[in-house]
């Protein structure tokens, strides 16, 4: 009795994983709903009867969030939930353009240093209290005081007296911003910041409840007592399970909210959460298993959706120490020895852009200035390697041996086998990897003591060159390469001063000129988004800071009506 | 009885303050800290982070403190998921956990003594190896691997049940307990298969079968309870570590158990979160240890606690 | 019945044969009648002998990708007889590397565990009293605190020598064998031969190295044939954590591993080593489920 069925999950295990055929007629996977045309009102909305029944949006999101309170939080998944949730004084439209928000309009000073914002008179809170200048005011002084430890907190360091309140020296009072009147806000900044409105973006600088703090302190953000002033609020939360939203009815643009439910599920494993979305449970998927692109192409081509994504994937070496100390030939003939097409076409594979630039392309004013070798074909760079490395005192039988560093991920790991195979094929170089846990990794990266060469990459934390070039500055908490060049911090300190855009553009260019020739990075590619979705949800759009504010989507009917009754899982 | 178990239950006190303190420092000797990120602290705020947490005194003012904490079955903040308290977190997770747990060990207890006393009936002919291989493919494919199988064969190719989530319906469940409990299948066979092979083996059997009483009798009225002994003393360790979750289930399945923060604890350095499990797992050790030792002497009168002499 | 009346005269045999050397004999005897056991043995040898000599009949080497062909399923052609993985590497030999890596963990954290296991349960079960009491009570809170916790610390602390880790693994994989040695301890001491022993004016070292720890030895031997396969599944649990072994060396759950990851677009990659994987476990724990059954100790003693 007991046989019959253990044989025919054998087969069937069996049968599993033994015959995949991908170009079996048979759909291997529930097929993907097709949506119906989409008509638009006047108004540029999508006319009501091409919306499906239930607007309740399932968007898987990478890690579970450590915090929901927009000062202590960081990580972009947990910024995925906040922006919809909350709202800063300026948003960001489905293309990323920065639109008003909360702020309605503002004023900026002639000199640049002082900014005047207008609230919304329709801004309220989620409990239907009207969002205020003096929430801004208490919200921003509680990003700066070093008591309330803000990961982010820098964000807000352009503001008149904000780094003296980091570092203790003022109290938080002091910090440049004033309710002019109860809907008027006003911020004093200490340099001409381009980025700033850019910043408003950033959960940071998003308000917090004063009331709900104060009564329930760090249990603020919990279902029930968080207030929040986005186009949701908060309902459920339960850890490491589902984080639910539903439309806030306060929210001052609320009558163009479509979707009524968000719920965001935490993965920890991109193959389940792919898992899930082949499933039928979600429209939106945080991210792509890095294998599967050939799949997914032949499969869900229409749900796969790739763009670019403002961050660069680059490695670095260790200034202060042996190899690479004082040796720049070495550092550029490892960076020329790099086949980046190879890279981006056999092994990460998802039309990742090769680079050798540290500012990845896309910023509307900002033209990241491309080194000579560039245009070189790979044989050609690579015999300027060559050469570059005999150079550097090295050669066939005494071969340069370095370590590479690189934290535990799937990803990182490929490239950086890849990247050892092609420094021994094209140089001789014998490469240890050395792969590492994450806070280990850190650590090591950040104290010097022990790295030589380790991969790095950074994602913008706002639309500005800056949010890159600034991370060499000697007394960068992030400068892990140990870079340490007088003309360059002087640079940047120009940079940050300097009031008219073309001349701020040109020193930029200069600075990250320098830190190439001075060969500080060895960039690889620029990052992509990637991720599936429900050809049912529109709205959206790609854009390079990679925001999606549920508030612009909605769901529409697919031409098969019974699919949407059946194939969508409700929990 | 009753003293026999006060006497268990002091002795657990010491043990449980050993673990505590051990795991206490092991934690702590491991590179980096919980406020560690990719974006760099500015050195003033990560003081204050330190300063809230405590993790500015001393070490042993810190265990101290935290021993005073943990005396009040109070387990601390969480210093990764930081909106939540230890307690907290343990309270959601741990009854999803137990959940799995106690099914998987019940299903893995019937399957797997079944599979092991038809195998000792049967020792070294075709039956026996056949059962046998079913019950070691447990043991012999990791459960990272048996999970994802499972799931493309019954949530993606046949549709029959869900890829994966957590919500307390029944058919969320069956993919992860099956997962859960083949391992488990696999060991309490093959100890049920060894035991039963020993017992029918035993002069007692002998006997019992020499006075002609049908096999069939033999078997459930006499080898049966004898020959789970050693299942019994296996299911106290193993229902402790299945019921306190399994990251591999959680991770793949999408379990909001607590498995997962043995590993993520330890990687966050999460010491709160970290210590407040291996507590728990602890307690459960010694807890499900001394019920094994009760059910023991059920089972098997030669053995008695009432004298004092505590002998496994 | 027929098969009660072979058991019987099994049991015959043994109680004839119970105090004569021939009792390993008997044992290996005993052992080739069980089918599963032996294909066990010859599989095991056979794989032995396959990850060693494996990488040197390959043309290809386990480090270097060759570009042309990445994530290419399994052809004569090509020359990739397992395909390649996603990188453009062999997985012949890189399945054949997995596996000396494997086994040889497998085999150290086991020794290790065994020499502490066997030394703290015959010194335990042997002193008795006091000492045995706390050497216990130490067993005991070790034995509370979840073996996976302990094992990414040490991962975590140690760097990632996979070698330091498995000594390491073996350091806290001990007490199962300590408990059993204890109690088969117990046991012995009071037998006869020690007594005797004991008699003749032994030391107590003497005893332990030369009576007790012999006779110890048929657990010990079933031990690590079920032993290894564990450290194996532990390795690759490490390996499903990202904690595994470094790069470019690899093993069979690092190998597993990276399989999953692309079940569907190259099952090659899962299935080659998943499979050496599957039949080197089922053979060792064959093997032991055999050993155990041709060597009870309990029938011994």
């Amino acid at each position: 009795m007991k046989r019959v069925p253990v044989v025919v999950v054998l087969a069937a295990l069996l049968a599993a994983c033994g015959a995949p055929e991908p170009d079996d007629d048979a759909p291997r996977s529930p097929r993907l709903p097709v949506p119906v045309e989409v008509a638009f009102d006047d108004e540029g909305r999508p006319v009501p009867d091409v919306l499906a029944e239930e607007q309740v949006l399932y968007r898987g999101n990478g890690e579970e969030p450590q915090t929901l309170d927009p000062h202590l939080a960081e990580g972009v998944p947990t910024a995925n939930i906040l922006r919809d949730l909350f709202e800063g004084l300026a948003t960001t439209a489905p293309d990323g353009r920065i639109v008003p928000g909360a702020a309605i309009h503002w004023d900026v000073s002639r000199d640049g240093l002082t900014y005047t914002f207008y609230l919304d008179p329709d801004a309220h809170w989620s409990n239907g209290e009207p969002v205020t200048a003096h929430d801004f005011v208490w919200s921003w002084r509680r990003v700066v005081d070093p008591e309330t430890g803000a990961g982010y907190g820098r964000m807000l360091a352009p503001v008149v007296n904000a780094q003296q309140i980091f570092s203790g020296e003022l109290s938080p009072d002091e910090l440049g911003v004033s309710a002019l009147s109860d809907t008027t806000f006003q911020v004093r900044l200490e340099d001409p910041t381009p980025y700033f409105l850019g910043l408003l973006t950033h959960p940071t600088t998003y308000p917090v409840y004063r009331a709900a703090l104060e009564e329930h302190g760090s249990a603020h953000v919990r279902p029930g007592n968080l207030v929040s002033n986005g186009a949701y609020r908060l309902t459920d939360w339960q850890v490491r399970s589902r984080i639910e939203l539903e439309m806030n009815p306060y929210f001052r643009d609320a009558g163009n909210v479509i979707i009524e439910r968000v719920v965001f599920y935490p993965f920890e494993d991109e193959n389940t959460e792919f898992n899930r979305f082949r499933a039928g449970d979600l429209h939106w998927t945080y991210q792509v298993p890095s294998g599967q692109f050939s799949w997914l192409k032949q499969n869900m081509d229409e749900a796969l959706k790739i763009s670019p994504w403002f961050g660069t994937y680059f490695f670095s070496f260790n200034l202060t120490r042996e190899p690479f100390e004082d040796n720049l030939p070495l550092r550029q003939a490892l960076n020329l020895a790099i086949d980046r097409e190879i890279i981006t076409e056999r092994v990460t594979r998802f039309g990742e852009m090769p680079t050798f630039n540290l500012v990845p392309p896309g910023l509307p004013d900002y033209q990241p200035p491309a080194p000579e070798y560039a245009d070189w074909t790979q044989s050609e760079r690579e015999e300027e390697a060559r050469r570059l490395y005999r150079q550097a005192g090295y050669s066939e039988s005494q071969p340069l041996t370095v370590e590479l560093r690189y934290n535990t991920s799937e990803n990182h790991r490929k490239i950086a086998i890849a990247i050892a195979a092609m420094w021994r094929q094209v140089l001789g170089v014998q490469t240890r990897l050395i792969n590492e846990e994450f806070r280990v990794f850190l650590q090591n990266r950040a104290q010097r003591r022990v790295t030589q060469a380790f991969r790095a990459g950074w994602i913008g934390d706002y639309m500005d060159a800056f949010t890159f070039l600034e991370l060499y500055h000697s007394g960068h908490g992030r400068n892990d390469a140990g870079y340490n060049n007088p003309r360059f911090d002087r640079l940047l300190d120009r940079i940050a001063s300097e009031r008219i855009p073309a001349r701020r553009r040109n020193l930029m260019v200069e600075a990250e000129r320098m830190l190439l020739e001075d060969q500080v990075v060895l960039p690889v590619f620029i990052y992509m988004t990637r991720r599936l979705v429900d050809p049912r949800l529109q709205g959206w759009e790609e854009n390079i800071m990679d925001y999606h504010l549920t508030r612009y989507m909605y769901l529409v009917k697919s031409q098969d009506e019974e699919d949407v009754q059946g194939g969508e899982n409700e929990e | 009885m009753l003293k026999y178990s006060l006497r268990r239950l002091a002795s657990a006190i010491p043990t449980l303050f050993l673990l505590i303190t051990v795991a206490f420092f092991l934690i702590r000797i491991a590179p980096g800290g919980p406020f560690d990120g990719e974006r760099a602290l500015p050195a003033e705020i990560e003081a204050n982070l330190a300063a809230k947490y405590h993790l500015d005194e001393p070490l042993v003012f810190q265990y101290a403190r935290y021993l005073w904490q943990i005396a009040r079955l109070d387990f601390g903040p969480s210093f990764h998921y930081r909106d939540w308290s230890v307690n907290e977190l343990i309270l959601q997770g741990a009854p999803v956990s137990f959940t799995l747990g106690i099914l998987a060990l019940a299903i893995a207890l019937i399957a797997g003594v079944l599979i092991g006393a038809w195998a000792a009936l049967r020792q070294n002919r075709p039956g026996d190896y056949a059962v046998m291989s079913f019950a070691m493919i447990g043991i012999s494919i990791p459960n990272f691997v048996m999970a994802p199988l499972l799931i493309l064969l019954f949530a993606i190719t046949l549709g029959w049940l869900p890829a994966g989530g957590w919500d307390y319906s029944p058919t969320r469940m069956i993919l992860p307990v099956v997962t859960l409990a083949l391992p488990m299948i696999a060991y309490i066979a093959r100890i049920t298969r060894g035991s039963m092979i020993e017992v029918l083996h035993s002069s007692y059997i002998r006997t019992v079968r020499a006075k002609g009483m049908p096999e069939k009798e033999v078997i459930l009225r006499h080898a049966l309870k004898p020959a789970l002994l050693p299942v019994i003393s296996y299911l106290g360790p193993a229902a402790a570590a299945i019921m306190t979750g399994s990251v591999v289930v959680e991770r793949i399945f999408t379990i909001p158990g607590i498995g997962t923060y043995f590993v993520q604890g330890a990687l966050n350095r999460d010491y709160t979160l970290v210590m407040g499990v291996v507590i728990l797992y602890g307690m459960l050790i010694i807890l499900f240890n001394f019920l094994v030792d009760l059910l023991y002497a059920w089972l098997d009168p030669r053995i008695r606690y009432d004298d004092g002499e505590a002998e496994a | 019945m027929n098969e009660s009346t072979r058991d019987a005269f099994d049991q015959a045999l043994d109680t004839r044969e119970i105090r004569g050397r021939s009792l390993y004999i008997d044992a290996w005897h005993r052992l080739l009648k069980n089918k599963a056991a032996v294909a066990g043995l010859v599989v095991l040898v056979v794989m032995v002998l396959l990850v060693i000599v494996g990488p040197m009949l390959s043309q290809w080497d386990h480090e270097i990708p060759d570009w042309d062909h990445s994530s290419t399923p399994p052809s004569l052609e090509t020359g990739h007889l397992f395909g390649t993985d996603a990188i453009g590497r062999d997985l012949f030999v890189r399945t054949m590397i997995g596996g000396q890596i494997s086994l040889l963990v497998g085999l150290l954290a086991t020794l290790v565990s065994l020499i502490i296991g066997v030394s703290y349960g015959a010194v335990a079960g042997y002193l008795g009293g006091r000492v045995d009491n706390v050497m216990m009570r130490i067993v005991d809170a070790v034995y509370a605190m979840p073996f996976m916790f302990l094992v990414i610390l040490l991962m975590v602390v140690f760097g990632r020598n996979i070698f330091l880790i498995f000594l390491a693994i073996g350091a806290i994989n001990w007490l199962d064998m300590a408990r059993i040695v204890r109690g088969q301890t117990l046991s012995l001491k009071n037998k006869d031969f020690v007594e005797a022993a004991r008699a003749c004016g032994a030391t107590e070292a003497q005893i332990i190295r030369r009576h007790i720890v012999p006779n110890l030895l048929g657990v010990v031997i079933v031990y690590v044939t079920l032993t290894i396969p564990q450290v194996i599944l532990v390795e690759s649990f490490l390996s499903f954590l990202g904690l595994g072994v470094q790069e470019p060396l690899t093993s069979w759950g690092a190998l597993v591993n990276e399989g999953t990851q692309e079940l569907e677009t190259a099952p090659w990659s899962l299935m080659f080593p998943a499979g050496f994987l599957a039949v080197t476990l089922f053979a060792f724990n064959f093997l032991g489920d055999g050993l155990r059954d041709a060597l009870d100790p309990k029938d011994r003693l």
